[in-house]
């Protein structure tokens, strides 16, 4: 973890891997939508079963970004490594843009299948609350005008609220809630939606990759031209 | 008890009561949202009874974060922080005392005056009791999981509306927990809501200190 900390060794292996994971990220898309319009109807939900594949990976995505965000917080707080202050603030409008997909998405096969666009149920709560966890991440780190202060102040809220993420996960155990519960690892989903669905999960997990390191990428190189433009006065 | 803690916890209390009575702000604010509600919701109690835990508990919520920005605020700016960062107290102990004395000086207020704000409110007498109960249980995890916030945006030239941002989705299980807990007895079951919200509290008053005194470390470093 600590060879890519130099930023130019960064720049390189991400501008080797970038094009690849875009192309894996396309590929896998075209695959994902394939499989998934090859599905037969739902003999609950008829077609709009077809929604699943593009809400579930959407909240795959959210919560494990803001995972990645915890990680990369732990590493810069305790390790001090100096990408990971970078890596965390890439990836949080990503991860809030995906909660809000996820969110959209959700509400929209919830009208069809449930007859209402939201419920307080508890699975639903704790992930609208991670998008104002993003958004109250993304706020620190503008509001602080530091910039080191600003990464340590972002990475001990960025802990603080990891606290939501086994709530979120686990919600739909412990509480009776009207949220689907835990069916992929428990391998009761069909397998003719099993596939689709993880190929597009595949696909949202590198489209988010390839983003976050284009992110990485243009902040290192912004830091750059910042002390650029400083020295040459 | 005559210890640096205590003194610290007094100097807080007096400070908090001569400065414009922070006590008296957040009583004022809780009542205030305790008549506008029903204002705006109608004059039927049994409707009114059904929402007061929910509306009595983000009232409090609300009134308690209108003081937190001067939990640390006022003393970093002085310097006073400083020289009680170099007190024989650790900032762990510092952050511990400084939250029990915000709690005494706006959460113990709000949860005595709760009663009598569910009376506007029509809650029959074993409710308010719960209603209490949960105030005094959760009002302190208000209180530390608010002083997070404030130690977080410390020295924010435009902090203000930053940290309810910060603070009110952290205190989202506070507020359901204890808002279920009255509408429990309401519908005469009961839940383990009080259970809930007390281990809530308990971890928040812990792990606080610790979370409040990093961000107070790296401030005074700055």
């Amino acid at each position: 973890m600590f060879r890519y900390a130099n930023p130019a060794q960064f720049m390189r292996l991400s501008g080797l891997v970038l094009p690849w994971i875009s192309i894996l990220a396309a590929a896998a898309f075209a695959a994902g939508l394939f499989l998934g319009f090859r599905v037969p109807a739902d003999y609950q939900q008829g077609m709009t079963v077809l929604i699943m594949f593009v809400h579930v990976p959407a909240a795959i995505v959210a919560e494990t970004a803001y995972g990645a965000i915890a990680v990369a917080s732990l590493f810069s707080l305790v390790w001090r490594h100096p990408l990971a202050d970078t890596a965390a603030r890439a990836a949080a409008p990503l991860g809030a843009v995906f909660t809000a997909l996820g969110l959209v998405t959700g509400s929209l096969w919830g009208r069809p299948m449930w007859g209402a666009y939201w419920v307080w149920d508890a699975r639903l709560t704790s992930f609208l609350l991670l998008l104002f966890l993003y958004l109250g991440y993304i706020a620190l780190w503008n509001a602080i005008e530091d910039e080191a202060r600003a990464a340590r102040a972002a990475a001990i809220l960025a802990l603080v609220g990891a606290v939501n993420l086994p709530i979120i996960k686990f919600s739909v155990d412990w509480w009776n809630t009207l949220h689907q519960g835990e069916s992929i690892l428990s391998g009761q989903i069909a397998p003719v939606f099993l596939w689709p669905l993880l190929t597009m999960a595949l696909a949202y997990s590198l489209l988010f990759a390839a983003l976050w390191m284009v992110r990485i990428r243009t902040e290192i190189v912004e830091r750059r031209a910042r002390s650029l433009m400083q020295r040459a006065g | 008890m005559n210890g640096p803690f205590a003194s610290l916890v007094l100097r807080d209390l007096k400070l908090a009561a001569r400065s414009g009575g922070s006590a008296a702000l957040a009583l004022a604010f809780f009542a205030l949202v305790a008549t506008l509600v029903p204002l705006g919701v109608g004059a039927d109690l049994k409707l009114l009874a059904r929402i007061a835990g929910g509306v009595l508990w983000v009232g409090a919520v609300l009134a308690a974060l209108l003081s937190l920005d001067r939990l640390y605020q006022g003393d970093f700016d002085d310097g006073s922080l400083e020289l009680i960062a170099l007190s024989p107290l650790s900032l762990e102990q510092v952050a511990l005392a400084k939250l029990v004395a915000h709690w005494l000086s706006t959460g113990l207020p709000l949860t005595l005056l709760s009663p009598l704000l569910a009376v506007l409110f029509g809650l029959p007498a074993p409710a308010t009791l719960v209603l209490f109960l949960s105030l005094l249980i959760g009002t302190p995890a208000v209180s530390a999981i608010g002083a997070i916030g404030a130690s977080l945006t410390l020295s924010l030239k435009r902090g203000g509306l930053i940290l309810p941002l910060i603070v009110l989705p952290l205190l989202v299980p506070a507020v359901i927990f204890g808002a279920g807990a009255v509408t429990s007895v309401l519908d005469h079951l009961s839940n383990g809501a009080l259970g809930l919200l007390a281990g809530f509290a308990a971890a928040a008053v812990l792990l606080s200190p610790f979370a409040a005194a990093a961000c107070v470390r790296l401030n005074l470093a700055g």
